[in-house]
């Protein structure tokens, strides 16, 4: 079963939110990596540039398939995960930690408000996969 | 509405995949397992440094017999079936009258009037269509035996002591491309040393019904659960070892838009064995040199390659690629692509179009993956 943290937003894409003041730390999810198998790269915007909810901010890579990664909120980049150039596996091994992708600044913070609750991702997931 | 999904087909392993948690695709309507909870990237390493299981069971065979077999298979195939001896094995082609590609094969030769082709799993049927239409007066029976039989390849520098553990077959007298009848496991098999992962190795033979009896001992006798013991693969960890030792993949490399000349299938294009269909026109590019050619790049920058992405040289696209991956083993991103016959040389610089991306390549050698013999 998949890990889904209760403190979480969660969007259809598979992505998951951190709240952190005005700040969104956004990363893929556990369900999403273990659908996607060994990720092997990752490519991500640079800070400073601008994303409207639900666009695309960049793909992560297995060795079979690429897959977009999309930004449940909008926003300015304000820092990306830097670790991905030599250890991609971090998304795997580690999707709420390590495996975080972007901050974000929200332009609009009640965004968050439309993103799945960890119970309603969980439901999402399974209608899913059956 | 929508409409019904067509109903896959399943090999008689079908139940053991999803009991060792493969996760199942639709690969040309079979049901395959495309990895098993270790992971391709496992899979893949696991076979060429100890060994790897592979169910394909939903390649298909063709019997040819009667007198004129050889006769027949040589008019339908680019290679030249009259040089196999009892118990070889040899790559070939079945051709279009343009030298292009309805399917790549095995030829197994038992007796002098005895042969199976073992076809591509997607294209079972319409190799069947297409061999039986060129049967004409010649004294040959066809039957597809498809459904008789499983096929599993155990493959890896291990794969010779695991499998015989379970056979009396002298495994190391028989030689590369060659096959012999015998039990394993008191299963009646037929083993080939023949693969599909650039790797030393066997392919096994049995009826359908004994597949998850063979499968379950092959496991056993690999140490299946130990850190460094066989592994089950599924079709991503096969594609992309096939890929490192740059073997042809039917419906990338070759289809009925390529020729042999063309992915550098010269090789088994045997244009002075008599007529077959093709020769013609194989003999014709081959006079005039094929304008485009099949090579292997690997990416000099950062990104990831993948099927159908244009290639350019000095920014004007030129070809596509075939097949592009990450290749697990040597750590690079590599790939094949069809490219202008001038640009085909080692060393040319070439450029990817990855999603709108320019990343930069370079054409080189192949097999990108050579085992130490």
């Amino acid at each position: 079963m998949a890990n889904v943290p209760e403190d979480l937003h969660y969007s259809k894409d598979h992505e998951w939110v951190r709240v952190e003041g005005d700040v969104a730390v956004i990363g893929i999810t556990d369900y999403a990596q273990n659908s996607l198998g060994d990720v092997v790269y990752v490519e991500l915007p640079k800070p400073g540039d601008e994303f409207a909810a639900n666009e695309s901010f960049g793909s992560v890579e297995s060795v079979k398939a690429v897959s977009e990664v999309f930004s449940p909120v909008s926003g300015e980049v304000v820092a990306v995960n830097d670790a991905f150039n030599d250890e991609p596996e971090k998304v795997n091994a580690d999707p709420y930690g390590a495996g975080w992708m972007i901050r974000v600044r929200m332009s609009n913070p009640g965004e968050v408000d439309s993103l799945l609750t960890a119970a309603e991702y969980e439901d999402f997931t399974k209608a899913e996969t059956e | 509405m929508t409409a019904p999904a067509l109903e896959l087909k399943k090999t008689p392993l079908n139940d053991t995949h999803r009991r060792l948690g493969g996760r199942m695709v639709d690969f040309g309507g079979w049901d395959m397992p495309v990895q098993y909870p270790a992971g391709t990237i496992e899979e893949h390493l696991r076979t060429r440094t100890h060994s790897g299981l592979f169910d394909v069971s939903h390649m298909g065979e063709i019997d040819v017999t009667g007198p004129d077999a050889i006769a027949f298979i040589n008019f339908v195939t680019s290679n030249d079936a009259s040089k196999l001896t009892d118990g070889q094995a040899q790559y070939s082609a079945l051709t279009t009258s343009e030298g292009t590609v309805i399917d790549d094969l095995l030829v197994y030769r038992f007796s002098p009037d005895k042969f199976t082709l073992v076809v591509n799993a997607g294209t079972t049927d319409k190799d069947w269509a297409w061999i039986t239409s060129h049967k004409k007066e010649q004294k040959v029976e066809l039957e597809n035996v498809s459904a008789n039989y499983c096929q599993l390849a155990v493959q890896g520098p291990e794969a010779l002591e695991i499998l015989q553990q379970l056979t009396e077959l002298p495994l190391v007298e028989i030689k590369y491309y060659h096959f012999r009848e015998g039990k394993v496991d008191g299963i009646p098999a037929i083993v080939s040393r023949t693969g599909y992962t650039g790797e030393d190795g066997f392919e096994v033979y049995a009826a359908a019904d004994k597949a998850d009896q063979l499968w379950q001992r092959i496991l056993d006798s690999g140490n299946y659960g130990a850190a460094s013991g066989i592994l089950p693969c599924g079709l991503a960890a096969r594609n992309t070892l096939r890929l490192e030792a740059a073997m042809a993949l039917y419906g990338h490399e070759i289809d009925e838009t390529t020729t042999l000349l063309e992915a550098n299938l010269g090789w088994i294009c045997k244009l002075n064995k008599g007529d077959f269909i093709g020769r013609e026109a194989l003999a014709k590019q081959k006079d005039e040199g094929p304008k485009r050619r099949l090579v292997g790049f690997e990416m000099t920058d950062r990104g990831i390659a993948r099927d159908e992405q244009p290639v350019l040289v000095d920014g004007e696209p030129v070809g596509r690629v075939t097949s592009g991956s990450p290749a697990p083993f040597l750590k690079k991103n590599i790939g094949m692509a069809y490219v202008p016959s001038e640009n085909a040389n080692e060393g040319q610089r070439i450029q990817i179009d990855v999603r709108g991306r320019l990343v930069d390549a370079q054409i080189v050698e192949t097999p990108f993956y050579k085992r130490e013999r």
